[in-house]
C-alpha cells in the first residue's frame, strides 16, 4: 500500500482552473436578470439605435451620411428652434432655481412653524401631479388675449417665449425645490458651531459654509431644470404660439410632415443637452452621496425674527402664485366661458368624460397608471435586487446598471420617436404591440426607470449585504429569502416606486404622443387635442381631473401604507427591552 | 476509495483533515489577494486567520465558503472536493461581522430559518430552536425581534442560526469587531466555550491579535496574501517565524547589529548572545534582533548572566499595574528598548526617569532575523 501510494503523493497534481458549477440559484438569477436586461434592450436601446440609423438614411432607405445634419444646420428656421430651446431653458433655470433655493432655505434653515413648512411643501409639490399642459392653459387664461391680467404685459403677447418661461417655471419649481431641500438638510451643525465660536458673522457663514455645502445640490437642480425645459413638449405646444423650440419641432417633422429622417436628426439634437446634463448630474450626485455618508451632526437653526419673516413672506408669495396657477385651471373647468359667462357648470367634465370622441381618455390613463405602477415596481425592484445582491455577474450587472441610468437621459419625446421608428417598422415582429396599451405601459416603465431604480437600489443598499450568503449556507434558495425577508424589509421603497409610477404616467404626455391609437388615447393627449380645437374648458377639466386623481391616489397610498406598514413592519419601531 | 482522496491521505499524514486548502490562489485585476496558500484544519479545532486588513484572510474565508471563486487551487472538506461547488452545496455555517440577522423575523424564526426547508416537522424545529437558544443563553428571547437585542445578543443569535443545521464547519468572519470592548471580551470566552461544547471545527477571521491568542487552538498569521506562520498561540508569540509575525503579534523591540558567528551578535559595543537562533548567518551579516518587553532580567542578576548591561531610564510610561520604561544603553550606541516592569518592580528597583539600572536581556528569548528591507 505504502509503496503504491508514495509516487502518487509525491506529485499531487494541482487541478487546473475549472469553472464553478452553477447552482440552481445562479441559473435562476441569471435568467431573471437577462429578462430585465432584454426588456431594457428592446424598449430603450433598440429604439434609440433606430433613431441613429434613421438620421443617416433618406426616405427610401439609402445611406446619406451626415446629409440631414448638413441640411439642418443650413436651415435657419430649424437652427432658431435649437437656440430658442437653449435660451428659454437658461432663463427658466435662472429664475426657478434661485426661487426654489430661497424656499428650500426657509424650509430647512428657518424657525418657521412646522405647519407652515408642511403646508408650503404640499402646495409646492402640486405641480408634480399635473401634466405640463395645465400650467400653460392656466397662463393663457391669466395673460392670454382674454386674460384677466393681460394689462400687466403692456401690449406684449403671452404666446411665445414669455408664456413658455412662466409655465416651465411653474413646472420645474418642485423638482428644484426637492433637490435643494435635500442638499440643505445635509448641514453639519459642528461647522456652524465652530464658525460661531470664531465669531463669524451670519452672512459670512452663509457664503463660506451654507453655499459651498449645497454647491452640488445647486448644480444638480440647474441641470434637472434645464433638461426638463428643453425636452418638455406640453407647455410650448399650448402656449408657444409661433415660437419654435426643439421639442415641438420633432413633433412637427414627424406628425406634421412625416419627415422621419429630419425628426431623427432633431431628436438626436434633443438628446445632446439631456446627455450632457445627465453626465454632470450623475457625477455631482455621487459627490452629494459622499457628503451624505460623512459623519455629521444635524444643524438646528436658531430663530432670526427678521430673516425668518422675510422668508415667510417670500414663501407666501410663491405659494399664492402656485395656487393662482392651479386655481385658474380648476376655475376654468367649472365655469361656462371665460371671461364672458362665469356661471358654474359641470358641462366641461361631462363633455370630457362622456360626450367627446376622446371620452375614453381618462379611463385609459387610469388603466395605464395602475398597470405601470404594478408592473413597474415589480420589474424595477427585481432588476435592482439582481444588480445589487447577486455575485459573479459583473459584466451583466454593469450593462444593466448603465441601461437603467441611461433611461433618464432620454427625453420622452425622443423615446417615443424611437418607438415609432422601431416598432412601427413592418419587418419588426413586435409591431403587433404598436398602439396597444401594453406598449404605452412599457414605455412608461422604461422612461421613468432611472429614478425608480435608484430608489430601489438605495433601499437595497441599506439592508445587510450578507443575507444571500447566509441563506446559501443554510441551504435556503435565494428567492425564498427574497420573498420572506428582502421584499418585506424594502416594502416602503417598493410602494414608493409604485406611487411614483402612477403619478408620472397619469400626467406624462411626451412619450405617449407618438404611441396612442384612438382606442388607447390618454388624458394628457386628449388635453392637447382639446386645447388645439379651442375646447379650453374640457381641456382644463381633464387636467384638473388628473391632479385630483393623483392627489387622491397619494392620500390613499399613504393611508394604505400606514396600515400595511403597521401590520408588516412591527419590527421597525421596537425598542430594546 | 477515490483516487484524489488517496493522494491526500498519503501515509505519514495524521488523521484526515476536516478541511484542506491546497494551493489556493486568488488574482484580482490589479493584484494577487492570495498566493499559493496551503492549510490543513484538524477536526474539532479552532483556527484563527490573523493579519492586518488587506492580507487576504477574509478572501480565503469567503473562498472556503464558496462566496468567492479562487483563481486556482483546491478545497477538500473531509476529503470531498468542494473547490467548485456553489455555496449552497457546501457544508458550513457562517457568522458575519454584521450578524446579518433578518430584521423582520423573530429570533426564533431567524434561528429556525435553515431548518424549515429540511424534512423536520414543526414540533421538531421548535424543539431544536429552543435547544439552541438555551445553548447561547437566550432561552426567553424567541419572540423578540433582532432590533430589541443588544449587539452581543444578536451575535449569539447569529451563532445559534449558523449551528442550527448541524454543519460540519463553522466560519466566523470578524464576529466580534462590531461590539464594544467589554462585550467583546465576554463573548470571546463564550464563543470558545460553545465551540468546545459542540465540538465543531471552526475557522475565525480576525485582525485582533488578543482575540486570536486567547481563543484559537492554532493561529494562521497572514500578510500580503501569504501565510507567514501557522502555530499555537504560544508558538506564534514565543517563536515568531518571521520579522512580520514578531512585529504584528505582541510588542517587540528591534536592535540593529551584525552576526559574529556562534550565536553571537554585535550591537554597538556589546556582544549579545542569542540561544534561540537558527544557524545560517554568515559572519558580518546585518541582522535585526527582536526582543519582547518582558524578556529581560532585572532582579538578582548572576554575575555570569550573558547580555548584562547598565542602562539609563529615559522615560516611564505609567499604565497601571504594568508599566513600560524606555531605557537606553551607551554600550548599545543609544539604541533604546521598551521594557515591562510591574508597578512593584518600579518601586523596588527605583526605576525612575534619569536613574541608571542594571538589566540582562534573556539570551533564550532574543530572535535574530536577517536585515532585509521588506519589499514595500
Amino acid at each position: 500500500m505504502n509503496t503504491l501510494a508514495r509516487p502518487l503523493a509525491a506529485t499531487p497534481a494541482l487541478p487546473q482552473r475549472a469553472s464553478m458549477h452553477w447552482s440552481r440559484d445562479e441559473v435562476i438569477a441569471r435568467a431573471l436578470l437577462l429578462c430585465v436586461m432584454a426588456l431594457l434592450a428592446v424598449f430603450l436601446m433598440a429604439p434609440l439605435f433606430t433613431i441613429l440609423v434613421n438620421a443617416v438614411l433618406d426616405k427610401d432607405g439609402n445611406f446619406v451620411g451626415l446629409g440631414h445634419f448638413v441640411t439642418y444646420f443650413h436651415t435657419p428656421s430649424l437652427l432658431r428652434a435649437a437656440w430658442n430651446s437653449i435660451w428659454v431653458a437658461t432663463v427658466v433655470a435662472a429664475i426657478s432655481v434661485p426661487a426654489a433655493f430661497v424656499c428650500a432655505y426657509a424650509l430647512t434653515r428657518s424657525c418657521l412653524p412646522a405647519w407652515f413648512k408642511g403646508t408650503f411643501r404640499l402646495v409646492a409639490l402640486i405641480p408634480l401631479l399635473a401634466p405640463s399642459l395645465l400650467s400653460a392653459i392656466s397662463f393663457v387664461q391669466w395673460f392670454g388675449n382674454q386674460g384677466a391680467l393681460k394689462f400687466l404685459l403692456g401690449g406684449a403677447s403671452i404666446y411665445g417665449a414669455p408664456g413658455i418661461i412662466l409655465a416651465e417655471i411653474y413646472n420645474t419649481f418642485p423638482h428644484a425645490l426637492m433637490i435643494l431641500v435635500t442638499a440643505l438638510s445635509l448641514a453639519d451643525g459642528r461647522l456652524y458651531e465652530a464658525a460661531t465660536a470664531l465669531r463669524t458673522p451670519g452672512w459670512r457663514q452663509f457664503t463660506t459654509i451654507t453655499l459651498p455645502s449645497c454647491k452640488y445640490g445647486l448644480i444638480s437642480a440647474v441641470t434637472v431644470v434645464f433638461t426638463y425645459v428643453v425636452s418638455d413638449f406640453g407647455a410650448p405646444k399650448v402656449i408657444g404660439g409661433n415660437f419654435n423650440v426643439l421639442a415641438v419641432d420633432v413633433f412637427k417633422q414627424v406628425v406634421g410632415q412625416h419627415n422621419f429622417s429630419m425628426g431623427a436628426v432633431v431628436g438626436l439634437l434633443l438628446l445632446v443637452p439631456s446627455i450632457v446634463s445627465f453626465v454632470i448630474d450623475y457625477r455631482v450626485r455621487r459627490k452629494l452621496k459622499a457628503q451624505l455618508t460623512a459623519r455629521s451632526v444635524p444643524h438646528l437653526p436658531k430663530p432670526r425674527p427678521l430673516a425668518d419673516s422675510a422668508l415667510a413672506v417670500f414663501c407666501v408669495v410663491v405659494c399664492a402664485m402656485l395656487l393662482a396657477t392651479i386655481g385658474m385651471a380648476v376655475y376654468t373647468s367649472v365655469i361656462k366661458l371665460w371671461p364672458y359667462d362665469l356661471t358654474f357648470t359641470l358641462r366641461h367634465y361631462r363633455f370630457a368624460l362622456i360626450e367627446s370622441d376622446m371620452a375614453a381618455a381618462y379611463t385609459n390613463s387610469l388603466v395605464l397608471a395602475f398597470s405601470t405602477a404594478v408592473c413597474g415596481s415589480l420589474i424595477v425592484f427585481v432588476g435592482a435586487y439582481l444588480v445589487e445582491k447577486t455575485r459573479h455577474m459583473a459584466m451583466m450587472k454593469r450593462a444593466m446598471h448603465l441601461m437603467a441610468m441611461l433611461s433618464m437621459a432620454v427625453p420622452g419625446l425622443v423615446l417615443g420617436l424611437g418607438y415609432v421608428m422601431f416598432f412601427n417598422h413592418p419587418a419588426n415582429p413586435l409591431n403587433v404591440l404598436y398602439q396597444t396599451m401594453a406598449i404605452l405601459v412599457l414605455s412608461m416603465i422604461v422612461h421613468y426607470y432611472t429614478s425608480s431604480h435608484l430608489t430601489a437600489v438605495t433601499a437595497l443598499k441599506q439592508i445587510d449585504n450578507e443575507f444571500e450568503a447566509v441563506s446559501a449556507s443554510l441551504k435556503v434558495p435565494f428567492f425564498k429569502t427574497f420573498v420572506r425577508v428582502t421584499v418585506p424589509v424594502c416594502l416602503p421603497a417598493i410602494l414608493d416606486i409604485g406611487r411614483y409610477y402612477f403619478v408620472v404616467s397619469m400626467a406624462s404626455l411626451s412619450c405617449a404622443i407618438f404611441l396612442y391609437s384612438p382606442d388607447t388615447i390618454l388624458a394628457s393627449v386628449a388635453i392637447m387635442h382639446m386645447d388645439d380645437a379651442g375646447d379650453i374648458g374640457p381641456a382644463a377639466a381633464l387636467a384638473s381631473l388628473i391632479v385630483v386623481t393623483s392627489t387622491v391616489v397619494c392620500i390613499l397610498y399613504s393611508l394604505l401604507t400606514r396600515v400595511l406598514l403597521s401590520r408588516t413592519q412591527a419590527w421597525r419601531n421596537l425598542s430594546r427591552g | 476509495m477515490d483516487m484524489t482522496e488517496a493522494t491526500y491521505l498519503a501515509p505519514g499524514t495524521p488523521a484526515a483533515a476536516a478541511l484542506e486548502v491546497i494551493g489556493i490562489r486568488k488574482d484580482f485585476e490589479a493584484f494577487s489577494a492570495l498566493r499559493d496558500v496551503h492549510l490543513r484544519v484538524k477536526p474539532g479545532e479552532m483556527l484563527c486567520f490573523l493579519g492586518p486588513s488587506g492580507c487576504g484572510k477574509t478572501t480565503l474565508l469567503r473562498i472556503i465558503a464558496g462566496l468567492e471563486t479562487q483563481t486556482a487551487g483546491q478545497i477538500l472538506q473531509n476529503g470531498r472536493d468542494v473547490s467548485w461547488l456553489p455555496a449552497d452545496k457546501r457544508d458550513y455555517g457562517i457568522v458575519f461581522q454584521s450578524y446579518a440577522l433578518f430584521p423582520n423575523l423573530t429570533i426564533a424564526a431567524n434561528v429556525g430559518y435553515g431548518l424549515a426547508n429540511g424534512k423536520a416537522g414543526k414540533a421538531e424545529i421548535k424543539a431544536r430552536v429552543a435547544e439552541l437558544l438555551q445553548l447561547v443563553g437566550l432561552p426567553t428571547s424567541g419572540e423578540k425581534y433582532p432590533s430589541q437585542l443588544s449587539g452581543g445578543q444578536q451575535q449569539r443569535v447569529a451563532l445559534a442560526r449558523a449551528l442550527a443545521t448541524r454543519p460540519g464547519l463553522l466560519l466566523l468572519d470578524e464576529p466580534l469587531s462590531a461590539l464594544d470592548a467589554l462585550e467583546r471580551v465576554r463573548l470571546r470566552g463564550e464563543i470558545r466555550r460553545l465551540q468546545k461544547q459542540v465540538g465543531i471545527t471552526t475557522i475565525m477571521v480576525t485582525h485582533d491579535q488578543e482575540e486570536a491568542l486567547s481563543m484559537a487552538d492554532r493561529i494562521v498569521v497572514m500578510n500580503h496574501g501569504v501565510i507567514e506562520q501557522v502555530g499555537t498561540p504560544m508558538d506564534i508569540y514565543e517563536r515568531p517565524a518571521t520579522p512580520f509575525v514578531a512585529d504584528f503579534v505582541g510588542k517587540v523591540n528591534v536592535l540593529r547589529g551584525h552576526a559574529l558567528g556562534n550565536n553571537l551578535f554585535r550591537v554597538g559595543d556589546m556582544e549579545l548572545q542569542c540561544d534561540a537562533c537558527d544557524s545560517g548567518f554568515e559572519v558580518g551579516d546585518a541582522v535585526n534582533l527582536y526582543l519582547r518587553p518582558e524578556d529581560r532580567i532585572a532582579e538578582h542578576i548572576a554575575p555570569d548572566t550573558p547580555n548584562r548591561m547598565r542602562v539609563m531610564v529615559n522615560k516611564v510610561e505609567f499604565l497601571g499595574g504594568l508599566c513600560i520604561a524606555e531605557v537606553s544603553a551607551e554600550a548599545l550606541h543609544g539604541q533604546s528598548l521598551g521594557l515591562h516592569f510591574s508597578l512593584n518592580q518600579l518601586h523596588d528597583l527605583d526605576v525612575r526617569e534619569g536613574n541608571h539600572i542594571e538589566i540582562a536581556l534573556r539570551a533564550n528569548r532574543i530572535r535574530a532575523f536577517c536585515d532585509r528591507k521588506p519589499a514595500a
